[in-house]
């Protein structure tokens, strides 16, 4: 009889009157996701904005005081702290030129058939797959200015790469460039093989030159692709962590991320680093909003 | 390019592949070294000039996974002859392999190693379970606020790692999670299921929903559509997230190092810290760190066909 009753229904519908309702599926499908990461990533940073009022110190038991505005304060008219930023921002600006030449560059060599492409396309690609901790370690023998194989091979003598506080930061950028270029230069090959061969074609026949070609139709066409790379490998870039970390303990390869993990895991200075991380946070959000628009805009063409 | 190629054009192409294939080899080069070192003698290691030829030998793997102690002197050479090819490899570095009765004892590497993968496996399993839900939700169901919900996901991701950590430590010094895999799980969930929802909902996109309907008149609930229509079509793409997932745990360093020290520490904090204050023994530690990439580099392979697609998010898909 039901089934009869039903037939005038859409299939959604019919099928809702024998299971679960649409509505239900897709609240037991999404509200699970949405509480974890509320319950894991929101709460917490809502815990540690508390943390940032107060002189609270993770390692001694007396209790903390409220000191309102005064971590902030006293962070932001830090000139070690500024310095950390000027390092990161050195670091940012460097790796992420690198990778975005270095990338695209290979990304326009790449693109044209040859035997085994699929293979060498691969190949290049394992760095950015690899644990940058673990690899970025090794590096210091690479680095190595008694044995490393890079000084040999470029003549260097006993350059001290990792532990010359000039190189230093240099060093690591290098390392990092290795590792995402090829980043760089997945989504440049995606967007070079997106161009229409058709205006190649239109280009050769007014026998435009190669950088008329370049400038005029390759650039333009890819670069929305390039500017998703630049926006995500800067965000990346500005997080820094492991790699540095693992590499070099000079002072003048500081960036942000280790300072904040020396305040907080070495020094103790909880309530502090709370107020810092809120400060590297609300920029890390700032990139994130931009890279998202950029996203969103590629992926509607 | 245009059918008809001058002589300049294909010169310059023939350049081309000559500098992809140098700049292949210099972008291995690394690599290279890390997998050589881990076969070289260990007085091979740190020689002038580099050595790029050499015997290899597994020595470094034996050394890996034991513990050993210097010798003071020679070793006997009854117990040298009695002893199995891999001991003698040990006596041969003037070390001797410790032991408890007649039992080997085994380097802390095996440990960290599992540990890694007890956290990566099942931290992949329960943040592409999970995302594969969602994504479905939001790809067939209509969400108010989709797209900012889409965005409060994706920017979890985006959290630098060194940020969640401090408050989460804290947390987790209350409620007794400090080393301990569940502690690490749940971070590697959290920050693993944003990704996933991304990327599944851009595979779910891609199976018809004319898929579903058809099931549907045909008599089924929407949870038996999804299980036996969409899951199927979704395989690969699910395969594709988990390998994903799984290699951001298995490298996963920052949580790591600040939440586990011994019990449950993983590889990726263990291997650095080897280094040690002395001369180290980059055999070993190269060793090590093989093991350790080579899943890796195994499932880029795999993989190379989604990669694209998972550095975007999904949201490019060639």
């Amino acid at each position: 009889m039901a089934s009869v009753a039903l037939t005038h229904l859409d299939p959604a519908s019919r099928a809702a009157a024998r299971g679960w309702s649409d509505l239900t599926i897709r609240n037991v499908f999404i509200i699970p996701t949405l509480a974890f990461l509320i319950v894991f990533n929101i709460f917490p940073l809502i815990y540690s904005l508390g943390y940032s009022f107060t002189n609270f110190a993770a390692n001694r038991s007396d209790p903390w005081q409220f000191v309102g505005l005064q971590n902030y304060r006293e962070l932001l008219s830090d000139d070690h702290i500024w310095s950390n930023f000027v390092i990161t921002a050195k670091y940012v600006i460097v790796s992420v030129a690198g990778q975005m030449i270095v990338g695209f560059g290979l990304a326009l060599l790449l693109n044209r058939s040859f035997p085994m492409k699929g293979l060498i396309t691969t190949l290049l690609l394992l760095p950015m797959m690899m644990s940058a901790a673990v690899v970025g370690l090794f590096w210091q023998l690479l680095y190595s200015p008694s044995w490393g194989p890079i000084n040999y091979v470029f003549g260097l003598g006993d350059f001290a790469w990792l532990s010359n506080p000039d190189s230093a930061l240099y060093a690591v950028a290098i390392t990092d460039i290795w590792m995402w270029s090829p980043f760089v230069m997945l989504l440049s090959l995606a967007g070079l093989s997106a161009v229409p061969q058709h205006l190649y074609e239109a280009a050769a026949i007014d026998r435009a030159g190669w950088w008329y070609t370049f400038t005029r139709i390759t650039l333009p066409l890819v670069s929305p692709i390039l500017l998703i790379a630049l926006i995500f490998r800067t965000m990346e870039a500005f997080k820094t962590f492991d790699i540095a970390y693992t590499m070099t303990t000079q002072p003048t390869a500081e960036l942000i991320a280790i300072r904040l993990y020396k305040q907080a895991f070495q020094q103790w200075d909880t309530g502090k680093s709370c107020a810092l991380a809120y400060i590297v946070l609300i920029m890390v959000l700032a990139i994130t909003n931009l890279y998202v628009k950029y996203l969103n805009k590629v992926k509607e063409r | 390019m245009a059918a008809v190629r001058t002589s300049s054009e294909i010169a310059l192409n023939r350049v081309a592949i000559v500098s992809v294939l140098i700049a292949t080899l210099i972008f291995l080069a690394p690599i290279y070294w890390i997998a050589s070192t881990a076969f070289k003698p260990k007085e091979l290691a740190i020689t002038v000039p580099p050595t790029v030829l050499f015997q290899p030998e597994i020595t470094p793997f034996i050394r890996l996974f034991t513990k050993r102690v210097q010798m003071q002197k020679a070793v006997d050479p009854q117990v040298y002859e009695a002893a199995p090819w891999w001991e003698k490899r040990i006596y041969d570095g003037g070390e001797r392999v410790l032991k408890v009765g007649k039992d080997v004892q085994l380097s802390q590497y095996p440990n960290r190693f599992m540990n890694s993968l007890i956290v990566a496996i099942i931290s992949t399993v329960l943040a592409v379970g999970m995302g594969t839900f969602t994504a479905y939700g939001f790809s067939r169901f209509k969400i108010a606020g989709e797209a900012d919900l889409l965005f409060f996901i994706l920017s979890t991701r985006m959290l630098p790692p060194v940020v969640v950590a401090i408050p989460m430590f804290l947390m987790y010094r209350l409620v007794g999670l400090n080393d301990s895999h569940i502690g690490l799980i749940i971070l590697y969930v959290a920050f693993n299921l944003s990704f996933s929802v991304w990327l599944m909902k851009g595979f779910m996109d891609e199976i018809p929903k004319e898929y579903e309907e058809a099931a549907l008149v045909d008599g089924y609930t929407r949870m038996q559509a999804f299980f036996k229509i969409v899951l199927p079509e979704a395989a690969t793409g699910i395969a594709a997230t988990a390998v994903f997932c799984f290699i951001t745990a298995w490298n996963e360093y920052a949580f790591a190092l600040i939440m586990t020290n011994r019990r449950a520490q993983t590889a990726p904090p263990f291997i650095p810290s080897q280094i040690g204050s002395g001369l180290p023994d980059w055999t070993t530690i190269a060793a090590g760190t093989f093991l350790f990439l080579l899943p890796v580099a195994i499932f880029t392979f795999l993989l190379r066909n989604h990669l694209l697609r998972g550095v975007t998010f999904g949201a490019i898909r060639k």
